[in-house]
């Protein structure tokens, strides 16, 4: 077995494993830090499918963007056992069963997935910035403008919610 | 196979053990300069002219009483000041210190890995900096704390969209994200601070509000958040946070003089006629030089300028920094296209 199944595995399981423990940790600054890891484990396999603009700018965004603002958020609320809001025991059931029917289509679409290659030996240079880069701008300039033109919107969405408003 | 292994672990060693060193040694800098801006003597007592006040300073840290407070969570409040280690340390990995040895027929980079994304792996890294100094100041537990974690984190985060915008038109310039490349192009050329002095100018206060150096050192303020995200910290926990703002500004130092004052390069090295190893360790030595000269302008504005109010810190990121630098990379653009566009332009006319 090469060496980069070995990390393959190492880093589906620290995946799986800090995943899990995001749901079922009762600390939500915990869960936050949990998730980082995830993050991290996932740009590890970022990095073995050979997409390292990809694994970068996933830890550069999710890492050490959104996940800080999460942080923010529940460090400021302060989240504990004590304020708490009880729930209800029909949304927990809801939402256990909407969760495993949702694993089981999972499953489903797994098993009959084929068993292929990794991507990484078909094409060493497929995830550098400039082919990647050229693929955006060549291919798929429309939709690469589009998508620009969705994030504009939102960051000016952001700005006018933010605002204090002038009379 | 197993040369290239053994080169690299002494490449990583040597780098880790001269990032300590110059840390360490930034603190007593940092003292003298001080003392020599306001007319005093500074630390002169351990060892002729307090040159092993470091290493005093060292035995004081891992002496002194460690207190962690007991309701704050222990493997976090741990976990902080270990990140914020972590994280200063993992950028040296993509820095050329030099040109190549030559041993035997076989050449050693004196860079530990040239990876092809080295400015955003950098970028990653001091994006994840935030982490040691918000868990940090999360888990002690305490107001003061968490206000100055989320003042660090808070200014960390408006100066990299700044700091990144900057990069942005230093990338359209030199066409890669390799450190390594960058400095090989500044070689025979002119150095990127003749052609992206605005840009330069940005990056330079972003990596200032990056390391919390004043003045933007407003995380640490004895008279409203006692020390900052590090208040409850003691004994070497706080010699690993003080120490990793010391690495932070050796390693920015070297990435400053890496991207825009031609790395290891030295002016008109070609003509001396030096080749070779020789010419290698001049390098080094040369841009040693020049990082030693950031972290002097570090100490010296800290020593000169006064500090920001918080809100004026915030207003000059937002919106003084990011517009100017969309600006520059605007007027980058232009220049690189100018002939595109004159020839539009006399097709139009």
């Amino acid at each position: 077995m090469p060496i980069t199944q070995y990390i393959f595995f190492f880093l589906t399981f620290v995946a799986i494993f800090s995943a899990i423990l995001v749901v079922i940790d009762k600390n939500p600054v915990h869960s936050v830090l949990y998730l980082i890891v995830t993050f991290f484990a996932l740009a590890g396999h970022y990095l073995l499918l050979n997409a390292q603009f990809l694994a970068a700018v996933h830890i550069i965004v999710y890492a050490g963007a959104i996940m800080v603002l999460f942080l923010y958020v529940i460090m400021m609320l302060n989240l504990n056992k004590e304020i708490e809001p009880h729930k209800k025991n029909i949304p927990k059931f809801a939402a256990v069963i909407a969760a495993g029917v949702f694993m089981l289509c999972l499953i489903a679409l797994l098993t009959n997935a084929q068993k292929g290659m990794l991507p990484a030996a078909q094409n060493e240079n497929i995830g550098l910035v400039e082919n990647l880069g050229k693929v955006l701008f060549r291919e798929y300039m429309l939709p690469f403008e589009v998508s620009s033109i969705l994030f504009l919107a939102a960051m000016v969405g952001a700005v006018f919610l933010s605002k204090k408003e002038i009379n | 196979m197993l040369i290239f292994i053994i080169y690299k672990t002494i490449l990583v060693l040597l780098v880790f053990l001269i990032s300590l060193g110059i840390a360490a040694y930034s603190t007593y800098a940092e003292r003298k300069v001080a003392a020599f801006m306001q007319d005093r003597i500074g630390p002169d007592r351990a060892g002729p002219f307090g040159i092993l006040q470091p290493i005093a300073d060292g035995v004081k840290m891992f002496m002194k009483e460690e207190i962690i407070p007991t309701v704050s969570s222990k493997f976090l409040f741990i976990l902080g000041p270990s990140l914020a280690m972590l994280t200063a340390l993992m950028s040296g990995v993509v820095i050329p210190w030099g040109g190549h040895l030559t041993f035997g027929g076989q050449t050693f980079p004196l860079q530990i890995t040239d990876i092809n994304i080295g400015m955003l792996y950098v970028f990653a890294v001091v994006s994840f900096g935030v982490y040691g100094i918000m868990i940090g100041g999360w888990a002690s537990n305490n107001k003061y704390s968490l206000l100055g974690a989320l003042r660090a984190s808070s200014q960390m985060i408006s100066y990299e969209i700044a700091m990144g915008l900057a990069l942005v038109a230093l990338i359209m310039k030199t066409g890669t994200l390799s450190l390594g490349q960058i400095v090989a192009q500044q070689g025979d050329g002119l150095w990127n601070i003749f052609y992206q002095p605005l840009g330069f100018l940005i990056f330079l206060i972003c990596a200032f509000a990056e390391t919390n150096r004043a003045p933007f050192d407003l995380p640490e303020c004895e008279t409203e958040l006692v020390g900052g995200y590090h208040t409850e910290y003691s004994s070497m926990k706080l010699g690993f946070y003080l120490f990793a703002e010391y690495i932070n500004m050796f390693v920015s130092s070297a990435i400053i003089s890496s991207l825009y004052f031609g790395g290891f390069n030295i002016p008109f090295q070609s003509h001396f006629g030096f080749d070779g190893n020789l010419l290698s360790l001049l390098q080094v030595v040369f841009f040693f030089g020049k990082i030693f000269f950031f972290i002097f302008f570090y100490m010296w504005i800290r020593w000169t300028i006064p500090r920001f109010r918080y809100d004026q810190l915030m207003f000059l990121g937002w919106r003084i920094l990011i517009p100017l630098s969309i600006l520059n990379i605007l007027v980058t653009g232009v220049i690189m296209m100018r002939h595109e566009i004159f020839y539009y332009l006399s097709n139009i006319f």
